[in-house]
């Protein structure tokens, strides 16, 4: 691991403990966006972390910048960071310099469409996006949409666009956006396609899983540790340490996993690590979460215990950019294609 | 929040050179990889081969890490692992010198005599001499404390009584390293215990007796030492250090690729009988398997990483055999619900009798090298539990 990466991870880590306390994290589930903790994640650089410097971001190498995603995750940072992240990218694939404030990206899932047309010296967007984390809160969404069979990044304005709110499990928004008739003034086009937009997210959610893991396996090995029955620590008794030792193997795997994905990302969105990322990790947060709740019993299924901040979470990523049958059914679909006597050399190749 | 650092696994040492190392290895298994039934190769590191030991011996492909002036060739853990990971991959006869290059060669070149290292570990790297684990006894299996085997010191050496069990290959060996009881426990229970090298062709006293497995198949054995005298020489180790020696003779045991690739054959059988454009149900199948192919392989990698930079994994090592036996397991559970076909060890078709092969082995992966509870066990304390 770098020495950058090292010392960004620890001051993320500070900064997220700081502004991650339970009243910020019991007001955030209701649904509102802490001022507080986003103006620290803007001045510390994190938000723009993967736009280059020219361009007044923060240019942080794609590796060490991802890698903020697994403190993130740690703590349940209740902000749109890494939508925010994975919009400066996309902005800065095309040359466009981000707004300030939290952005949204649009479409996140695999069948929404997205289509623009010239529109005098601007676009005009028509087409509808699911599940889109943080549209009607963001100063803009970001939409990748299909242009005369190019990919054209334009900046939306959520007020322009007719939108449903939602939630995920943990309740962070998650909304439909309508983009039938709205007018950008601002577009250009770019590489990246809806495949590569979706593989960024895979990598960050797998990441910020991989955290959330972390995160109960420790709470749940101190839970063990200070809660006493039938005169001992629960931790003692040998069928709670397997399961927690399960957890820990969960953990390891998809961090693991997320890891590698970090890596790969950085020169190949289309690496099968990321498909393996989501797929590790999406289902080490099922089982991960639902051990964490069996050691801590009924006071980690109640609001007032912080295990759901990040279980909750788990639930939803997993889910979120291509669940592990999505990326499965690919991943499988072209190890399948190449044959049985290329399935070790694939093996080795994805590094 | 403390983080957990005691199960920490650094990211593997970027490793570019590795891949002309690969190329060569493949190059050489296309050309000498013996002609033989697919089933040979199930259960990794099944087939015994004293032939291919020796040109592998010859490539400088065993003993890789050790020093040269003891018949290594000092390359890194990292190159050792690709050739392993290549050589299982294709299901070579490796048994022959798999365990000695693996852990026996590894513990007499830390703790052996001068005379030891320089009679024995030329051979086990030329692929001239194979070894077996006299570990387990009929009363003692994941508690290894509890051996009775017992050395009593006699006139230039030890004689010794008791009874080896599960002792994989001894019957094809030249060579046990024996834990034995040399003195009183203690009140930890790991004290009084000793190591000693065995020449198993040399050493009159000892019988060796074959244990069937449930499939017929003849890997076990039964060891018995009927006053056997062992001159104070072949004493591995200190007398008395058995136990500090034998545990860290596991981390290196637990950790490398032949714990998630032991069904690794079936999963090519499975490629192959599915096609190229296998349904939806068999891609979730098949790519979830490699996903957790990818990342075993990370953390494997990851650990042999943390050998050579001299830090003691070990339950790193116990988290990866956990991870990779119950995937080693799950594979022929999945493997028989996506092709229509009955396990048979003597049908023809290549899936159906690898699939017989492997689901008959399967047991064994989690309870040889330390049993799964044994491992999380490990794990659970790596927690501070306890």
């Amino acid at each position: 691991m770098s020495e950058t990466r090292d010392l960004v991870r620890e001051a993320a880590e500070r900064l997220f403990e700081k502004h991650c306390t339970a009243e910020t994290m019991r007001r955030a589930d209701g649904g509102e966006l802490p001022q507080a903790l986003w103006r620290a994640l803007t001045e510390a650089g994190y938000t723009s972390a993967l736009v280059p410097e020219s361009a007044g971001g923060a240019g942080l190498d794609m590796s060490d910048a991802l890698s903020l995603l697994f403190s993130a995750g740690r703590h349940a940072v209740p902000a749109p960071l890494a939508e925010t992240m994975l919009a400066g990218w996309l902005l800065s694939s095309a040359g466009i310099a981000p707004p300030e404030g939290p952005l949204a990206v649009a479409p996140v899932r695999e069948g929404d469409d997205v289509k623009a047309s010239r529109d005098g010296t601007g676009w005009r967007l028509q087409g509808k996006a699911g599940r889109v984390p943080w549209a009607a809160r963001a100063a803009a969404i970001v939409a990748l949409a299909r242009c005369e069979d190019r990919n054209l990044v334009a900046l939306a304005a959520p007020g322009d666009c007719r939108i449903v709110g939602g939630a995920n499990l943990a309740g962070e928004p998650r909304d439909d956006v309508d983009f039938s008739g709205v007018r950008c003034s601002v577009g250009a086009f770019a590489a990246p396609d809806a495949a590569a937009l979706r593989s960024l997210g895979a990598v960050m959610r797998s990441a910020q899983m991989a955290g959330a893991l972390q995160s109960v396996l420790e709470t749940s090995v101190q839970y063990a540790r200070e809660r006493v029955q039938f005169g001992r620590p629960i931790g003692r008794f040998q069928a709670v340490q397997q399961n927690l030792a399960v957890l820990a193997g969960q953990a390891a795997a998809a961090t693991a996993a997320a890891e590698a994905a970090i890596e790969a990302a950085a020169h190949d969105l289309h690496s099968p690590a990321v498909a393996a990322a989501k797929i590790r990790a999406g289902e080490a947060a099922g089982i991960g979460a639902a051990i964490a709740h069996q050691v801590h019993g009924a006071i980690g299924f109640t609001q007032e215990h912080r295990l759901h901040y990040s279980t909750r979470r788990l639930w939803s990523w997993r889910d979120e950019f291509g669940n592990e049958a999505y990326w499965a059914r690919r991943l499988g679909g072209e190890l399948a294609a190449a044959g049985a006597d290329r399935l070790w050399h694939g093996i080795t190749a994805a590094g | 929040m403390a983080s957990i650092d005691n199960l920490r696994f650094e990211p593997p040492p970027p490793f570019p050179e590795a891949e002309v190392l690969r190329g060569e290895v493949r190059a050489f298994l296309a050309e000498h990889l013996p002609k033989r039934a697919i089933t040979e190769g199930v259960g990794s590191w099944g087939g015994s081969s004293r032939e291919f030991s020796r040109k592998m011996g010859a490539r400088g492909w065993i003993g890789m890490t050790w020093p040269k002036r003891y018949g290594g060739h000092e390359r890194s853990a990292l190159e050792r692992y690709v050739v392993l990971e290549e050589m299982l991959a294709s299901g070579a006869p490796v048994s022959g010198h798999w365990v000695a290059d693996r852990q026996s060669g590894p513990l007499i070149l830390r703790v052996g005599t001068e005379q030891q290292k320089n009679s024995i570990l030329p051979r086990i790297a030329a692929g001239e001499c194979s070894f077996c684990i006299g570990m387990s006894e009929p009363d003692s299996g994941s508690d290894l404390a509890s051996v009775r085997t017992r050395a009593a010191a006699v006139e230039g050496g030890f004689r010794v009584n008791g009874t080896k069990l599960w002792t994989s290959n001894a019957h094809r060996s030249d060579y046990m390293i024996l834990l034995c009881r040399t003195g009183e426990a203690g009140e930890q229970r790991h004290g009084g215990l000793t190591q000693f090298l065995v020449d198993l062709k040399a050493t009159r006293g000892i019988a060796i007796r074959p244990v069937r497995n449930l499939s017929g198949d003849h890997h076990f054995n039964e060891v018995v030492f009927q006053d056997v005298f062992l001159p104070g020489a072949n004493v591995l180790g200190e007398v008395g250090s058995g136990w500090q020696q034998v545990t860290s003779e596991l981390a290196f045991e637990r950790s490398g690729p032949e714990r998630f690739l032991s069904s690794f054959t079936l999963l090519v059988e499975l490629v192959r009988a599915l096609g190229p454009d296998p349904s939806e149900r068999a891609r979730i199948a098949l790519g979830r398997i490699v996903a957790h192919i990818y990342t075993l392989r990370r953390l494997s990698r990851s650990v042999a990483g943390m050998l050579q930079a001299g830090a003691n994994p070990a339950q790193q090592a116990a988290l990866v055999k956990d991870l990779g036996t119950t995937l080693e397991q799950e594979i022929p559970e999945i493997a028989r619900q996506l092709i229509d076909a009955e396990p048979d060890r003597a049908s023809t078709q290549d899936f159906v009798t690898v699939l017989a092969h492997t689901m008959m082995n399967a047991p064994s992966f989690s309870l040889r090298g330390g049993t799964r509870e044994i491992l999380r066990g490990m794990i659970a304390r790596g927690l501070g539990l306890r």
